[in-house]
C-alpha cells in the first residue's frame, strides 16, 4: 500500500540537479551528441526503440542520454513520450520477404538460394578487446560476390513450405481472411490471447526476460528443439493508407531484425509430422531479442499443438503478464518510495504478536506450542487485509487478530 | 480534406480510401516522389527549396504535426497481421498559390520521424509536383538527384553486405 507523502521539494529539486550534473561527467570532455549515440550505439538504440515500442532513433538516442544509459529508464521515457502524440492510424503490414537483407543467415540450410550474408555481426569475433579500423570491408567492385545485382533471397520457410514440410504461415481451416489483430495499446490483454496479441506483447517485452525464458526452453523446460531457420536484418519500407489521399503513402524505411525458428513437431492423428514455427521481429539490429522472441512464441503455442503445458515459458499468462519491463520495474521500484504508514501498521502488529507470544510463553510451557495458530500465516492474512483496506479504512488502522478474516 | 489538383485525379471532396479512382499510373508516380521526399534528408530538401525560384506563396493547411502510426507486420512473415510497435510520423498539408502556379495546389506529406520542417518541405514539393507546369522541372531538379543519391547509398550498402557472403563447408557428416 502506498500512502502519499508531502514535502521534500527542495531536496528533490537538488537531487535532480545532482543527477544531471553526474550525468554530465567530466566537464573537460565534450558532451555526447544525440547523433553520436544514434550512430555509435546503434544496438542500444534498437533495444530502446523495440522495448519502448516506438521506432524513432533520434528520440531513443535522446532518451538514452537523459537516462544516462539506463535502458529501462530510457524505455520508460519513450513510452511516456508516445502518449503525448495522436495516432494517425495503422500501417500496411511490412513485407519482410521483400526487404533487401544486410544480413541473412540460416543455421538449417548451408546452401540457400541467394546465399548467406553475415552482414555486420558480432558472430565469429573473438570477444577480445580490439581496435578495428572503421574503413569498412574491402570491396572489389569488379569481382567477388559484391559485384553484380542483388540476388533474390526467398525465405527459408517458404522453401520448406513449398514441399509442405513446415506448417503454412496461414493457419489452415481458420479461413477468415485477414483478421483485425488485437492492439495492446488500445485494449488490455485478455487470456487466452491470440497469437497476434502475444506477438505484440513479446515484441515490446524485456530482452533479458525473453532471453532467460528462451534459454529455459532449450534446457528442457518446455523443450522446443529449435533451429534458426532464417535470420534477416534490413530496412523495410513502411506504407500508410492516408485516409485523405486514398492510397498507400510511403513513409520511409525502418530497420528490422526477423527470426524464423523451425521446431520439431511429432504430428498427431490429424496432421502429419512437420516442422512448426516460432516468429520474432524487432526494430533495428536486435538479433538476440528476435531469436528469444521466436523461441518463446513457439513455446507459447503449446496448447495449439496439444502439447502439455509444464514449463514457465509455455504459460501464457505468466509470460505475458511479466514481460513488460516498464510495468515490472514500476512495481519493483515503487517499493523504495515512502511506505511509512504501511510499515508502521505492520510494525505495530508484529510487536503485538510478539507481546502476545511472550504472554503465552510466560503463562505456561504448553501455551506457545504447536496448537498455537501459525503466527506467520496470521500476519500474512492481516497484512493482506491492511493492504486491501488501503482505499477504505484510515491508513495504518490497527487490526487485531479477531478482526482478521479467517 | 482538400483534394490534390493533380489533373488526373477525380475532383471532389469525397475521396474514400480504396476508392481512389485516379489512374494507377498517376498514383504510382505520386507514391514514388512521396517516397523520395520522405527518405531525403531535411538538409537536402531545405537546400533545394532555398534555391527554388520563383517561389509560390506557401500557406499551411494542416500541421506540420507529429503523430504515430502503428507499424504492422505478419505472423511468420506471411500470415495474419499483428501490431509490431509504433513509429513517429510527421505530416503536413500546404496550399501553394501565386506565381509560378496557374492554379492553387495542395501538397501533402507523411514522413517518418518528428522533423516538422522536413514534413513541411516535403509537402511543398508535393504541391509543386501537383502542378503540371512545374512537375517536370521538380522531377528533374529535385526528385531525380535525390533518387540517384538514394540508389547510390543502397548500392554501397548492398555491396558491403554482399562482401560478407559466406560459404560454409560441413566438415563431417556430409554423406548421411
Amino acid at each position: 500500500m502506498y500512502v502519499a507523502v508531502k514535502g521534500g521539494e527542495r531536496a528533490i529539486a537538488n537531487a535532480h540537479a545532482l543527477l544531471a550534473k553526474q550525468g554530465r561527467g567530466d566537464l573537460g570532455l565534450p558532451r555526447i551528441e544525440r547523433a553520436a549515440v544514434a550512430g555509435q550505439l546503434g544496438v542500444l538504440v534498437a533495444r530502446v526503440m523495440t522495448e519502448g515500442s516506438l521506432y524513432d532513433p533520434e528520440l531513443a538516442a535522446r532518451a538514452i542520454l537523459q537516462a544516462q544509459g539506463d535502458v529501462l529508464e530510457a524505455v520508460t521515457l519513450v513510452r511516456s513520450y508516445r502518449t503525448t502524440l495522436p495516432r494517425f492510424g495503422y500501417t500496411l503490414p511490412v513485407d519482410t520477404a521483400g526487404l533487401p537483407p544486410q544480413r541473412r543467415i540460416s543455421a538449417a540450410f548451408k546452401d540457400l538460394p541467394g546465399g548467406q550474408q553475415l552482414g555486420a555481426t558480432f558472430d565469429y569475433t573473438h570477444r577480445l578487446f580490439t581496435d578495428r579500423d572503421t574503413g569498412g570491408p574491402r570491396i572489389d567492385p569488379a569481382a567477388g560476390p559484391a559485384a553484380g545485382p542483388r540476388p533474390e533471397m526467398p525465405r527459408v520457410t517458404d522453401l520448406l513450405g513449398a514441399s509442405a514440410l513446415i506448417e503454412p504461415d496461414h493457419a489452415p481451416g481458420t479461413g477468415t481472411g485477414d483478421p483485425e489483430p488485437a492492439d495492446l495499446t488500445r485494449e488490455p490483454p485478455v487470456f487466452p490471447m491470440s497469437r497476434a496479441g502475444r506477438l505484440q506483447a513479446l515484441a515490446r517485452a524485456d530482452e533479458g526476460f525473453l532471453l532467460a525464458l528462451g534459454y529455459s526452453t532449450q534446457r528442457g523446460f518446455g523443450s522446443t528443439h529449435p533451429f534458426a531457420g532464417e535470420i534477416r536484418v534490413g530496412e523495410v519500407e513502411v506504407e500508410f493508407e492516408a485516409p485523405e489521399l486514398g492510397f498507400a503513402v510511403p513513409l520511409g524505411r525502418v530497420e528490422v531484425t526477423e527470426c524464423q525458428m523451425i521446431n520439431q513437431f511429432q504430428g498427431n492423428a490429424d496432421t502429419p509430422a512437420q516442422f512448426t514455427r516460432g516468429y520474432g521481429l524487432a526494430f533495428g539490429r536486435g538479433e538476440r531479442k528476435a531469436m528469444s522472441m521466436s523461441l518463446v512464441d513457439r513455446a507459447l503455442r503449446a496448447s495449439e499443438f496439444g502439447e502439455r503445458v509444464v514449463a514457465p515459458a509455455q504459460d501464457e499468462e505468466f509470460v505475458i503478464s511479466h514481460s513488460d519491463n516498464v510495468q515490472a520495474t514500476g512495481f519493483v521500484e515503487h517499493l523504495k518510495l515512502p511506505h511509512y504508514v504501511d510499515f508502521q501498521a505492520e510494525l505495530g502488529l508484529v510487536r503485538r504478536l510478539q507481546a502476545e507470544f511472550r504472554e503465552r510463553a510466560a503463562a505456561g510451557p504448553g501455551a506457545a506450542g504447536p496448537i498455537n495458530p501459525a503466527p506467520a500465516g496470521a500476519v500474512g492474512v492481516i497484512s493482506g487485509q491492511a493492504r486491501a483496506s488501503a482505499d477504505g479504512t484510515p491508513a495504518g488502522r490497527e487490526l487485531t487478530l479477531t478482526e482478521a478474516p479467517a | 480534406m482538400t483534394p490534390q489538383t493533380l489533373p488526373t485525379e477525380a475532383p471532389g471532396e469525397t475521396e474514400a480510401p480504396g476508392e481512389a479512382e485516379a489512374p494507377g499510373e498517376a498514383v504510382a508516380a505520386r507514391q514514388r516522389w512521396m517516397r523520395t521526399l520522405a527518405m531525403a534528408s531535411r538538409d537536402a530538401l531545405s537546400a533545394a527549396w532555398r534555391g527554388w525560384a520563383p517561389k509560390p506563396a506557401v500557406q499551411a493547411v494542416r500541421g506540420p504535426e507529429a503523430g504515430l502510426v502503428m507499424v504492422r507486420a505478419r505472423i511468420d512473415g506471411g500470415g495474419a497481421r499483428f501490431n509490431l510497435g509504433e513509429a513517429t510520423v510527421t505530416r503536413a498539408a500546404v496550399r501553394l498559390h501565386g506565381e509560378p502556379l496557374a492554379t492553387d495546389a495542395v501538397g501533402t506529406s507523411y514522413v517518418l520521424g518528428t522533423d516538422l520542417e522536413h514534413a513541411r518541405l516535403a509537402a511543398i514539393f508535393d504541391g509543386l509536383l501537383a502542378d503540371p507546369e512545374q512537375r517536370e522541372r521538380v522531377l528533374a531538379e529535385v526528385i531525380a538527384p535525390l533518387e540517384q543519391a538514394h540508389v547510390e547509398r543502397d548500392g554501397i550498402r548492398g555491396a558491403e553486405a554482399r562482401s560478407t557472403h559466406v560459404d560454409f563447408f560441413s566438415v563431417a557428416r556430409e554423406h548421411e
